[in-house]
């Protein structure tokens, strides 16, 4: 293990819980606890608990921020209401991705930017050149993230706080508190389910992750590590960056144009961005299916015929897909990323059968 | 899980269960634990012929995949076909019906080689 890895203020209750840990983003997190098949079953039918404390959260103040923010981004800063929640991408300036991140407004010029880990360090650095009115401060393994992600959600926040979580609209957030500690608690996620997110100081995170797998253990609360997570946000259809998402890999390619608002003036990546969605001519990812039982893994060629036509970016079985199939997604060429198109991916040396989908590959049912 | 004494192990946590030139080989329960669910696992064909320590196919989690070593040489006359439709079979019972694969051992004298259960359960607490 990387001696230089950082620690979580959860470290302790993963090594209690008996989780696997890895080195992700520059920290030592947990893979697994009980299983990923189990962790996936409990965050798709009840409800995980997962420490996202390695994701960089940098605090933003200032009239200026949203200004500002709004010449770095793909999407709209300034529309943001006081405590929305909004995904956002920073491109570079051929409109490759530096990173794909969520912006929090809160009252008084005050936003909370988190960033991926991995990508926290280059974020700071990035975001260093700014105007007179605004201020940041890097919170990055200081601040806590805790989130509970599932159907039951709602169900085992809500004893833990004052406020109506049921009344709190998705990617809007609010500041409360959780067991009598100061949080920010927003309706976020990356996994496809209903749930939230919970930022917290670090001194106080344990608190509350031992206070609510104590109090809902028995109702299926599974704490969960990144390796279930891993393949709940890919069947929901949500990029990684590092594989949906490059410095080379555009946010028009990776099927986030959704996001992109040209109807702003300027921004970094913008006239590369607006052009290659004009020439549509774009190396693209698509969801993949396998027909067999060997998984596809990143880096995998895929052939139309004999034509090498792209690369896995990211694959895994996946439970909630017709009952257990394995998906993937990939960076194929224009002429091949039609829904139904058939084509091969090599596995040592074999070709196997694969159809390109719609993504997401799962869609909860909305209650 | 306790290590079977009847069997012989290698160092790349697979197990031999040998009687006479025929051996049953599996993966160790350390090495299911270690690799996690197992979504896939891919063996050799009949008839083909694999020496000891040599690659012979790939056992993959939801995460990972790792490669299968023999730790015999030999005749593959069987594979274990229901691991296709249950592969966590190798995770419930990696000693019973998680087994992989039958050999025809060229050559009996090579499990000399191999690990006893307290050998190997010294190798797998390190």
């Amino acid at each position: 293990m990387n001696q230089m890895a950082r620690r979580t203020a959860l470290y302790d209750e993963h090594r209690k819980l008996g989780a696997r840990i890895v080195e992700f983003g520059g920290f030592e997190m947990p893979v697994q606890y009980a299983g990923i098949l189990k962790e996936h079953d409990a965050v798709r039918h009840r409800a995980g608990l997962f420490d996202l404390s390695h994701m960089g959260q940098f605090r933003l103040e200032g009239e200026s921020v949203a200004q500002w923010a709004d010449t770095l981004t793909i999407n709209s800063v300034e529309t943001m209401k006081p405590f929305q929640a909004r995904y956002n991408i920073f491109c570079n300036e051929l409109g490759g991705t530096h990173d794909d991140t969520i912006f929090y407004r809160l009252p008084e010029q005050r936003w909370l930017l988190v960033v991926n880990a991995a990508n926290a360090e280059k974020m700071w650095v990035l975001l260093q050149n700014h105007p007179a009115g605004v201020r940041l401060k890097n919170q990055h393994g200081e601040g806590a993230l805790i989130a509970i992600q599932g159907p039951q959600s709602v169900a085992m926040l809500q004893p833990h706080v004052d406020m109506d979580l049921a009344s709190m609209r998705y990617y809007f957030c609010t500041e409360d508190e959780v067991e009598g500690i100061p949080a920010l608690i927003a309706r976020t996620g990356y996994t496809g389910e209903d749930g939230f997110e919970i930022f917290v100081d670090g001194a106080f995170a344990s608190n509350i992750w031992e206070g609510l797998l104590r109090a809902h253990a028995r109702e299926g609360l599974e704490p969960c590590g990144l390796g279930a997570r891993d393949v709940l946000r890919l069947e929901a259809g949500m990029p990684l960056y590092g594989h949906e998402l490059t410095e080379e890999i555009t946010p028009v390619q990776a099927g986030q144009a959704w996001a992109l608002k040209l109807s702003k003036p300027q921004f970094t990546g913008r006239d590369a961005l607006a052009a290659q969605l004009e020439r549509d001519d774009y190396a693209r990812i698509v969801g993949i299916a396998m027909a067999g039982r060997a998984p596809a893994r990143e880096g995998y060629p895929l052939f139309a015929g004999d034509r090498r036509v792209g690369e896995i970016r990211s694959g895994s079985f996946a439970p909630s897909v017709n009952g257990g199939r394995n998906i993937a997604t990939a960076l194929v060429e224009r002429d091949v990323a039609t829904v139904g198109t058939l084509l091969t991916v090599e596995i040592r040396g074999t070709r196997h059968e694969a159809t390109v989908v719609a993504m997401p590959f799962y869609k909860r049912v909305k209650s | 899980m306790a290590t079977p004494q009847d069997l012989r192990y290698s160092k790349e946590h697979e197990w031999a269960r040998v009687n006479g030139d025929g051996a049953v080989i599996g993966i160790t329960d350390y090495a299911q634990r270690s690799l996690g669910d197992i979504v896939y696992v891919e063996l050799p064909k009949v008839g083909e012929q694999i020496k000891q320590f040599g690659s012979i196919g790939v056992v993959e989690s939801v995460k990972a995949v790792s490669d299968l070593f023999t730790p015999l040489s030999g005749e593959v006359v069987e594979v274990n076909g229901a691991l296709d439709g249950d592969p966590a079979a190798v995770n419930r019972d990696p000693y019973g019906d998680g087994w992989m694969l039958k050999l025809k051992l060229s050559n009996p004298d090579e499990t000399k080689s191999l690990l006893s259960a307290e050998e190997y359960d010294k190798l797998a607490a390190e």
